[in-house]
């Protein structure tokens, strides 16, 4: 246990990047490029990766139009559905949930008209 | 035994698209399909009708149109009922957008289950207290094939400012859309308040509370050259 002391002692105090899965669908697409599926890796940083600081980086870095449509405040758009491996994101704690390497987070829009 | 109906508006990129979904699901599900279209029923296609008229108010004639045609379709088919997808979202929508136009009469009948009028077929929602949340879900997990793009004229419609609010309301009071659906469903008028008589159509037969139904009036328009005919705030009813 010194040994880990030491070694945690001199490692970065960045966390370590995430690779992630993100899909978007109902109409959200339109927003990315019209593409669906995206394999994403985010840097390390020092405050952990979670939904909240995903949805600031893919508004910065990915979306290519309309950032109004996508989120509001610092959270998706009302009527954006988010799932994370499947799950609904509101039992797992919304924007405070924090990603774990090979995550699979999927938007699906309701708003749509017609 | 379930028949598929879908109406074709004749709107480019939008409903072409859906058509072939619908026509994927008549195989997925082994249902009988009929499809009606405006432009069949009426001579006008949606896109034709957004060149006359602009790209305000074109959710008046497709949902006045639309409404028709569906009632045409099941005539056709020779069916008892007909059940459409208004689910918990559109119909929250329908009580707020009544409200805010001030329309007492659709107020009194949106949040039924069950609408019957005169000789027309039943119709009903069975979807009216699922969330659209829940469909989506359901979908997705499913992995059903549907169509989701949005009608290319609706970004200017008025429900989609509806939608926004109660979406926004949701997010403050998780329960919004049951209790407006509650609000509707237990609106009661007073006695002096006029509803309109239900008859019909005195030039195609459909029911109407007036003389005329609103489908022959906006076609009068249209095929007159008078496209604001019959459109927008100044034609209440009298």
């Amino acid at each position: 246990s010194d040994l880990l002391w030491s070694r945690v002692n001199k490692t970065s105090l960045k966390l370590a990047e995430r690779s992630i899965s993100v899909e978007f669908s109902g109409g959200a697409e339109l927003l990315f490029g019209n593409v669906k599926k995206h394999r994403i890796r985010l840097p390390a940083r020092e405050t952990a990766w979670n939904l909240g600081s995903l949805l600031i980086w893919l508004r910065d870095n990915l979306l290519r139009e309309r950032p109004e449509l996508f989120v509001q405040g610092e959270t998706v758009r009302p009527g954006i559905l988010v799932l994370i491996n499947d799950t609904d994101w509101e039992l797992l704690g919304q924007t405070q949930y924090e990603l774990a390497d090979e995550d699979t987070i999927v938007f699906i829009s309701t708003l749509h008209g017609g | 035994n379930l028949t598929l109906l879908s109406v074709g508006e004749g709107i480019t990129g939008y409903r072409d698209d859906s058509l072939e979904t619908v026509k994927r699901n008549e195989v997925q599900y082994g249902l009988p399909l009929r499809i009606v279209s405006y432009k069949e029923l009426y001579g006008w296609t949606m896109d034709e009708i957004v060149r006359e008229v602009g790209r305000k108010n074109n959710c008046t004639f497709c949902g006045v149109f639309r409404r028709q045609a569906l009632d045409r379709g099941a005539a056709l088919e020779k069916v008892d009922r007909i059940v459409t997808g208004h689910n918990a979202d559109d119909i929250a929508e329908t009580v707020v957008m009544n409200i805010l136009r001030g329309d007492v009469a659709r107020l009194q009948r949106c949040t039924a289950v069950t609408t019957s009028g005169g000789e027309t077929i039943p119709r009903s929602k069975p979807f009216k207290y699922t969330y659209e949340k829940e469909i989506v879900m359901y979908a997705y997990f499913k992995k059903l094939d549907y169509f989701s793009t949005e009608c290319i004229y609706s970004p200017n419609a008025y429900r989609g400012h509806a939608r926004a609010f109660l979406k926004d309301l949701e997010s403050i009071r998780s329960t919004s859309i049951i209790d407006i659906i509650h609000s509707g469903d237990s609106l009661a008028f007073r006695k002096n308040v006029k509803f309109p008589t239900l008859g019909t159509c005195s030039q195609c037969g459909y029911i109407s509370s007036q003389t005329l139904c609103k489908a022959c009036v906006l076609l009068q328009g249209l095929n007159k050259g008078l496209p604001r005919l019959a459109v927008g705030k100044t034609n209440t009813s009298k």
